[in-house]
């Protein structure tokens, strides 16, 4: 029996591939396509053609008029800050959501490495409690993250104004210094730099979530670099930071950039930290491209605008997914 | 992008992980100054990762009924969890409790994560190994929804679904206005990283494996119930579980979608503890409620966690 189906197995693969082989793969695929089709192709379809009208409240219930067609008002109205919204202007929105990522996931890269190099020097103590409580960052949602953040951040009654000025007492100073509005003065702390201080409290707050992700990934790195290297190095003389430099760094990087690239995806994207610990303000100075278009539907009630930002969000990620697909590349030969 | 599920974890190759938590020896010891200004530096590190948990946790302990704290203190003398008790019975003016809300969290979570690795857990077979004409153009497409937050289809979403509205004996069913038709858009990204998720993990599978039941004489459906989809539970749940963290957490859809009290989840609940009408919510029950939403998932992450790693380390042959 079993003999003669394995036969059988071999048979058909010699003979080539029978019909019912190749409509097989797509019989998987059928449930998920099939599913997708309906809530996300078909939806991304519709607002392409949303997105050229003037689609409104009023065209909301399932027996309203269709929306007029505008053509490409709503795109124009976008890029050229005409929506009559005040301080949207998608530009400066555009421009800060990229420096916001870059900046952030530097910041995390470089933190990440420090740390991972710290904790991976031989014979340090209580690495396993230092890795355990390191892991607090990642595993409580970022929902949640946010809302403590904002809390810590009042100017009244937040941990971090009360902490300064506790620290601030032992030198002399007085709590009043402290008071400090971080998240909706308008007034930029540094006048030559246009970030407010809630750009400030968000990186922050990001950076504390972000950089535990960036040292698990640089540990994982560390620890296949092979210990021979280091100990040929120092038979060489080598000092410590030349070390880092020559062996460390470069055998690092294979690791970091796909977590780098990786890290500006998701820190672009993010939605959550923003929407709940500034609010994208004060006057929409630390709105991302996510949380105005959250808004324009949310808010505003302007469908039809929304689908058009919509697309230009779609078009920036695009290009930042190709743009980081090909850094991630140009790194690949590194990879041993 | 809500929500991605939220870990920064997904995408670890698994021996990052398992390293993360092994110890390594060898080299030379340091010396003590050294060693004490190395621990320094951790123990800033710690204190900066543990204090705002330390922080949430001890408001939510205060038995002073204040709106605001007044000063910081870790362990609040007398701590009681009465603010615990009152999020319990009703956290927001509306008349719900957290019981109802966490059920609506629940049957929301639950239904997507179940129903993304249900209908992904095929695709995702097909694209590790099966091939077929179309392969990189399907993938392709996939991986552009991936890419796409679930905000940057709201505005589709939410006039398609409120378009579906019956009438059933006077009773007004409006899909887009009910846990349904949240979990559908939810699902549209949440389907997607599934697929890919799961890829990813089928791939490490050995292939042999399969060739040998091939051999024997399985066809290649059975190949895949038999001997890859039992040995792919483990990555399963874990998709899952990341699934079910991110609509868990989940806030911007139902926020737009929901208007009956009756269907709103924690993290809506929350927005209302914490938005601009909730000046005087006090910061003990706004933190008893954040543990409570936190405190569930990320028991079972911490758990699974180690599962991943152990699981995907010990178990792997590279395929």
């Amino acid at each position: 029996m079993a003999d003669r189906k394995g036969m059988g197995a071999f048979q058909s693969v010699a003979g080539g591939k029978p019909l019912a082989k190749k409509v097989n793969p797509y019989l998987y695929l059928v449930p998920a396509f099939l599913v997708m089709g309906v809530i996300t192709f078909y939806p991304m379809g519709y607002q392409v053609w949303m997105s050229l009208t003037n689609f409104g409240i009023k065209n909301l219930r399932f027996d309203a008029p269709l929306p007029d067609w505008v053509g490409l008002a709503n795109y124009i109205k976008i890029l050229t800050t005409n929506l009559g919204l005040s301080n949207f202007s998608f530009w400066r929105m555009l421009g800060f959501n990229l420096f916001w990522t870059f900046s952030n996931v530097i910041i995390h890269v470089i933190l990440g490495i420090v740390i991972a190099v710290v904790l991976n020097t031989q014979g340090v103590w209580f690495k396993r409690v230092y890795r355990a409580l390191y892991i607090l960052p990642i595993i409580i949602p970022q929902i949640i993250v946010a809302n403590i953040f904002r809390n810590m951040f009042d100017p009244d009654y937040g941990a971090i104004n009360q902490g300064m000025a506790m620290i601030g007492q032992l030198f002399g100073l007085s709590p009043d210094i402290f008071h400090i509005r971080w998240i909706d003065q308008i007034d930029y702390p540094i006048a030559a730099i246009p970030l407010t201080l809630s750009y400030f409290a968000l990186l922050i707050t990001n950076v504390w979530l972000g950089w535990p992700f960036m040292t698990i990934v640089a540990t994982g790195a560390l620890q296949s670099i092979p210990k021979e290297l280091y100990e040929a190095a120092e038979i060489d003389g080598a000092s410590g930071l030349q070390r880092l430099r020559a062996i460390t760094l470069p055998l690092l990087r294979p690791a970091m950039v796909p977590a780098a690239v990786y890290g500006m995806v998701v820190t672009f994207n993010l939605f959550t930290l923003i929407y709940f610990l500034s609010g994208g303000g004060p006057i929409r100075r630390t709105e991302i491209l996510l949380t105005s278009a959250f808004r324009l539907v949310n808010e505003q009630r302007l469908y039809g605008v929304a689908a058009a930002f919509s697309m230009f969000i779609f078009l920036v990620l695009l290009g930042l997914t190709l743009l980081t697909n090909r850094i991630a590349r140009a790194t690949e030969s590194y990879d041993v | 992008m809500s929500e991605r599920p939220p870990s920064r974890l997904r995408n670890l190759p698994a021996k990052a992980l398992g390293r993360f938590s092994r110890r390594i020896q060898a080299g030379k010891r340091l010396g003590l100054g050294q060693q004490l200004l190395v621990q320094l530096f951790l123990l800033v590190i710690a204190f900066s990762a543990i204090y705002p948990v330390l922080w949430i946790l001890s408001l939510s302990l205060d038995p002073r009924d204040i709106l605001r704290p007044t000063e910081l203190r870790l362990i609040p003398q007398g701590a009681s969890i009465q603010a615990y008790r009152e999020v319990f019975i009703q956290p927001t003016p509306n008349p719900v409790s957290w019981t109802e809300l966490a059920i609506n969290s629940l049957r929301l979570s639950l239904g997507t994560a179940l129903a993304s690795v249900i209908v992904g857990v095929f695709a995702a077979y097909a694209f590790s190994r099966l091939r077929f004409a179309g392969r990189p153009a399907l993938m392709i497409m996939v991986l552009t929804v991936l890419m796409l937050p679930a905000i940057a289809t709201l505005p589709a979403l939410f006039v398609l679904l409120n378009k579906v509205q019956v009438s059933v004996g006077g009773a007004d069913f409006n899909l887009r206005n009910s846990l349904w038709g949240v979990g559908l858009a939810v699902l549209s990204t949440l389907l997607p990283f599934a697929i890919w998720n799961l890829k990813g993990y089928l791939d490490t599978i050995p292939r042999e494996l399969e060739e040998a039941a091939l051999i024997d004489g399985c066809t290649q459906n059975q190949a895949f119930f038999r001997v890859t989809l039992p040995l792919a539970v483990p990555v399963l749940a874990v998709t899952g579980f990341l699934g079910f963290m991110s609509t868990w957490s989940e806030f911007a859809i139902s926020w737009q979608f929901l208007t009956d009290p009756k269907n709103f989840t924690l993290t809506m609940a929350l927005f209302n503890m914490v938005g601009q009408y909730a000046g005087n919510t006090s910061w003990s029950k706004f933190a008893a409620m954040a543990i409570m939403i936190a405190l569930p998932v990320s028991i079972i992450y911490l758990y699974l966690q180690k599962y991943i790693v152990s699981g995907l380390t010990l178990g792997g042959v590279k395929g």
